[in-house]
Parts: C-alpha cells; structure tokens; sequence
C-alpha cells in the first residue's frame, strides 16, 4: 500500500502548526523557554528567555544543543522556538555590534547564577561600554576581595555572555583571561568596543 | 508523524486542530512524562483521545454544513487517498493509520483503541485490503 500521496514532511503546514503551538502555549502559560539563534561578527548565539526576561546566551562553542538541553534540565522543559519574546533583545544585539549601542535595555532572569555568581553579574553590568576591570578589582567590588578565582568562575559561567558583558574582566597584567564564548570572541568584543 | 497519523484518521481540514491539541497537552503533561515512556505511542494516544473528543464534538454539531469555512489550511492534500480512507470503516482506519504510518505495534494499537492486539491486526489487513480495491494512486504514481 502506497500511502505517499500523505507527504511525510509538510513544512508549509509544520510552520503554520508551530507558530499556533507557539500562540496556545503562550496563552495558556506553557511556554516556560522561547528560543531563537541570531548571528553575529562572534558566530551563531542561542538566546532563550523566561517570561521573566532573558536567562541564556549561549555560543556556538558551548552548543546550543547543550544549552536547551541544560535549560531542559535545569528550568523546564516546555521549550519552543518562538523568536517574538526575544524580538528586542535580538534587535539590541544587531545594533550592539553594528557599534551603535553601547548598553543593553533586556529583562534578565538570572537564575542559573547562584547567588554569588549573580551578585557578580550584577556588578558586572555596572561596567560601561569600552572599559575593563580585572578579576581582582571586581572581587573587591563585591565585597570579598579575596575571591579573584570565584569571580573568574562566576564570568566563565556566566549565563548571558555579551548582554552582561563578563568580557570587559580581565587579568590584572592585561591579558585577557577565559572567556565562556573563545579568546577570539572576547578579543572581538573589546575591539568593537574599543573602535 | 502525528500530522500525517491525523491527516489519515480526521482528513485534512480536522487534522490540525487534532495536531495542536495533542501537542498542547503535551507540552502540559511533558514534565510528569516518565523518561522510559515511549513518546511516539503516547503521543499518538494523547492524538486518539483528542480525536475522540473531535466525533463526539462533530455528534453534536449541526449536520448540514453547507460551507466549511475556509480557514488558510490544508490544500496541501486532498483528493483520491483521503476520499478512500475516509470510507473505511472507522476501526479500520485507525489501525491502518497506527500501522502503517505511525508505525507502531499492534499490541500497542490495542491498547489504544481497545479490543486484542489481533483484532487490530485483521482491522489494519481488512482497511489495506479495501484500501487497494479503492484507490488507486499507487498504480498512476
């Protein structure tokens, strides 16, 4: 029996399906994590936000896979590609690197942070565009100067790369130290910045 | 596959409020889903229990609707296959449509649609049977 006159993919009727998916859950209240991907001078990014705000920013060096898959674990599984909730922060990012936008104005659910790695955060996005400070100067400006290794950690974890600009921490003789994304993108950042 | 299930047993136009249903109380039910829990078999019972509510909704409908109104979807297939599955009778279609598109077991279909694994088993050959005799896009294909 042939039954291919049933076509086994439909992507007119996925994409219709989808997006009424998308619309359901939303009012319902099920979509936990909408997702989309955009690219950027430092490649692909994955961003996935809450309806609480933006909670992943995630390089391709990470793997988005690995990243919805942590979400997955870590906030909920009801996750959908649904690039509207993150319509602004996707046109911020474009204009970020088009160097014509020097701070970001997101929501941000910053719970894969525990708690000192988000006071680390915070203070992190007290650092204006183009300036840096070093691992000991941030520890000191949480209140634990001792801390250098912890904040080092609580940058590299850092869940919301670039939005939160963990890549304006760097070594105290000058060099750039870890990044979550690559070396490149870090230096690409500061460049940008710089330019 | 849940779409193509849902366009064999519903047809076209029924298929996706069926699809979006299923898939909505699947996101609902997601976290409670057990991680052995084979998901096509499920989702598949999830889609029959949605169609259900579909016929019994359909009973209570007026019955002479003179124009379904259009609503954007569903031209992408019509015609010769539909026409002939739509003439089978209701357990015939959906065992041939959990067969032989959805794949699965016919102890599985059983458990889904009642009745032994071997009723379902004559149900899917009497429906491909039929379905032969009745349509014929095979042999023009």
């Amino acid at each position: 029996m042939n039954f291919d006159a049933l076509p086994r993919t439909d992507d007119a009727a996925q994409a219709r399906l989808h997006a009424r998916l998308v619309a359901d859950a939303e009012r319902e209240g099920l979509l936990d994590v909408a997702y989309r991907t955009v690219d950027t001078p430092v490649g692909s990014l994955l961003l996935a936000a809450t309806p609480l705000g933006l909670v992943r920013v995630a390089y391709e060096t990470v793997g988005h896979d690995a990243a919805l898959a942590q979400l997955a674990d870590t906030v909920s599984p009801r996750i959908l590609a649904a690039p509207r909730r993150l319509d602004a922060t996707a046109r911020q990012l474009d204009e970020y690197f088009a160097g014509r936008r020097t701070a970001f104005d997101v929501p941000l659910d910053l719970r894969l942070a525990t708690d000192f790695r988000r006071s680390v955060l915070v203070h992190l996005r007290d650092i204006g565009y183009g300036r840096t400070e070093s691992y000991a100067q941030v520890a000191e400006a949480v209140g634990n100067p001792r801390a250098v290794r912890a904040v080092g950690s609580a940058c590299a974890t850092n869940p919301v790369p670039v939005v939160v600009p963990c890549h304006r921490v760097i070594k105290s003789d000058g060099s750039l130290g870890r990044y979550t994304g690559s070396p490149q993108a870090k230096q690409t950042l500061l460049g940008l910045e710089a330019a | 596959m849940v779409l193509r299930v849902c366009r064999a047993v519903l047809g076209p136009d029924d298929a996706e409020d069926a699809w979006s249903e299923t898939f909505l109380a699947a996101l609902k039910a997601y976290p409670d889903l057990p991680p052995d829990a084979n998901v096509e078999a499920w989702l598949v019972t999830v889609a029959h229990r949605k169609a259900i509510d579909g016929w019994r909704a359909d009973r209570r409908r007026p019955v002479a609707v003179a124009e379904v109104p259009d609503r954007g979807r569903a031209t992408e297939w019509h015609g010769d296959l539909w026409d002939a599955l739509r003439e089978l009778p209701h357990k015939q279609r959906l065992a041939v449509a959990y067969h032989h598109l959805a794949g699965l077991p016919y102890r599985e279909i059983a458990a889904i649609t009642g009745g032994s694994a071997d009723a379902a088993r004559r149900a899917a050959a009497d429906g491909i049977k039929r379905l032969r005799a009745t349509y014929t896009g095979e042999e023009t294909a």
